[in-house]
């Protein structure tokens, strides 16, 4: 578990940051990105998935959540 | 004009790499590499790792990245160096973070505050001496706005409670006091002591003044990362006022205690210094919702373009002071690069910085039509890179924590006509009669930001490159044209 930040990036997308290991990546896809629900599982550019637990509503941007790392590509 | 192809580049690394044993091989292969423009940052080099042990290594510690570099500058604060007297002394005014008030009365500096820590100090704790420096500082400097405590390497390894002392002094003074958790063991680089002092700010000072009132503006802008050294923050600023925005604080060259307090009303964060505050940045992004916005202060091009992109976040107004700037230092723009491009064109730069410069100045040598061929960082991270790839031309080299072997190996082969580093550099690529700059502090000279700044900066390349010491490295005995005259004297 690691805390991450979604912010909303220069070029309109999704960006995912996480702190320490200056991992800082769009974000593809998001599972939830409705008004009621939104988070899930996230896929990063590099191939790298993260998740963490849906929100129930659509939260002010950038935003700090406890995110889980699924596996990707490499290691 | 690239001197070396792809495979020469990567040969060079090659060859350098030859002479470490296996284990050292292995390491060091993964931070060097030949910039590719296709390739992802994080694959082709590796940062933020610690150095090896047996190599020269040019980094600082983590109370070098908090007390020298985002503390330090503060002028109306008291930075005490809380432990041995060594690292307070060393670290004091090196950088030139230049600032306006009285140095001893209302700035403080140049100053040196430390609890010089003996051995009996270390066998039984240093809070009792800590609490009485505070006492001390508050009758000597009445004025000062606030007291940082920058913990040196003993104060993490007895576990002293600054936290406790620093709560007591501040119930007592009703001032602000911050313990700063930057022992120099902290992290493999000076890096991580940004990270600790950025999170100090975010912990003691951000929210001070969040209940009070504050006249804002739509206008209102913070300068972020922007030291001061030998001026460039204010170079910077004035370019900001005149097209119309309103700087409240500047972080934290020449900035004080009550300028960073009110930033969280600020419609908009300018960082310059990426490296060292993008960490308060964010905080302030999330907390406050102010935006925030990398730009670069180096060379017109590059200028010209930030000034843009900042004015993109304001209405019209702004973008017509932006475009008023811009026109308004045109012409002394074209009349310094017409006077020292003919003399720089073509020439070769390495760089091995740290922070931002390692890759903003690129653009600063590029409007002088000189090309650079090289570059690293001390202490930089994966992000860093990232937007350097970009940057660098193809096939140039990238080199992270380089050792100081390595450097002097590549620019033996790559033959550059500059090489930008630091002090310690310095006499080495002299001796072996390469131009050198100092570009940690500007070589005492700067300020190199904004449009005023490129004019010194392109006058100092020019001073350096085209010093006519240089002409006369070789002895009169070796050189090759005839020496008949002397000769024929004999």
């Amino acid at each position: 578990m690691a805390n991450i930040m979604i912010r909303r990036g220069d070029n309109g997308a999704l960006s995912f940051y996480l702190p320490k290991k200056d991992l800082e990546d769009d974000i593809v896809s998001l599972e939830f990105d409705t008004p009621e629900r939104w988070g899930g599982e996230l896929v990063l550019k590099d191939g790298s998935r993260w998740y963490f637990d849906p929100l129930e509503t659509q939260p002010r941007l950038p935003i700090t959540v406890k995110a889980k790392r699924m596996g990707g590509e490499d290691d | 004009m690239a001197a070396l192809t792809r495979e020469e580049t990567e040969a060079l690394i090659q060859e350098v790499l030859e002479v470490y044993p296996e284990k050292a091989k292995k390491d060091r292969t993964k931070h060097l590499a030949v910039n590719d423009h296709e390739a992802n940052a994080k694959k082709c080099i590796t940062s933020n790792r610690k150095s090896l042990p047996g190599v020269m290594t040019i980094r600082g510690c983590a109370y070098a990245g908090s007390k020298g570099v985002v503390w330090g500058p503060i002028k109306d604060m008291i930075h005490i160096s809380h432990g041995p007297v060594g690292c307070g002394q060393y670290s004091r005014a090196g950088r030139r973070n230049y600032y306006v008030g009285v140095t001893g009365i209302n700035a403080f500096g140049e100053m040196n505050f430390t609890s010089d820590f003996q051995e009996r100090d270390i066998v039984f704790g240093g809070d009792k001496k800590l609490a009485k420096l505070i006492d001390e500082i508050e009758e000597l400097f009445p004025l000062n706005k606030g007291i940082s405590v920058q913990s040196e390497c003993p104060i993490g390894l007895i576990g002293d409670d600054i936290e406790a002392v620093s709560k007591k002094a501040t119930a007592k003074f009703g001032k602000t006091v911050v313990p700063v958790r930057c022992e120099g063991f902290r992290g493999v680089s000076q890096s991580l002591g940004h990270h600790i002092a950025n999170d100090a700010i975010r912990d003691w000072v951000i929210g001070n003044r969040d209940a009070k009132e504050f006249a804002s503006t739509p206008y209102d802008v913070a300068i972020i990362g922007d030291y001061n050294i030998g001026g460039d923050a204010w170079s910077s600023r004035i370019l900001l006022e005149e097209m119309g925005l309103r700087v409240v604080a500047q972080w934290s060259g020449d900035g004080t205690l009550a300028e960073m307090e009110n930033t969280p009303k600020v419609k908009l964060n300018l960082l310059h210094c990426y490296r060292s505050m993008n960490y308060i940045s964010r905080h302030m992004e999330e907390k406050y919702g102010i935006p925030w916005v990398e730009y670069n202060f180096f060379g017109p091009t590059k200028v010209e373009e930030s000034l843009r992109k900042i004015a993109t976040y304001f209405d019209d107004t702004i973008k017509e002071g932006a475009e008023r700037v811009i026109a308004k230092y045109k012409a002394m723009m074209d009349a310094v690069i017409a006077k020292y491009r003919p003399r720089l064109e073509g020439k070769k730069v390495m760089l091995y910085v740290g922070g931002l410069r390692p890759r903003h100045v690129i653009g600063a040598y590029e409007d002088l039509g000189m090309e650079v061929v090289g570059t690293g960082y001390e202490f930089a991270h994966n992000d860093d890179y990232e937007r350097t790839v970009k940057e660098m031309g193809n096939a140039t080299l990238l080199y992270d924590d380089v050792t100081g072997f390595e450097f002097e190996e590549f620019v033996k082969k790559v033959k550059p006509d500059l090489v930008g580093s630091g002090i310690k550099e310095k006499f080495i690529f002299q001796k072996m009669g390469i131009p050198f700059r100092q570009m940690h502090s500007w070589d005492y000279s700067g300020p190199y930001h904004g449009y005023d700044g490129f004019a010194i900066f392109a006058r100092d390349m020019d001073m350096t490159l085209n010093n006519p010491c240089w002409k006369t490295q070789t002895p009169p005995w070796k050189k090759n044209d005839d020496a008949a005259p002397l000769a024929a004297a004999a």
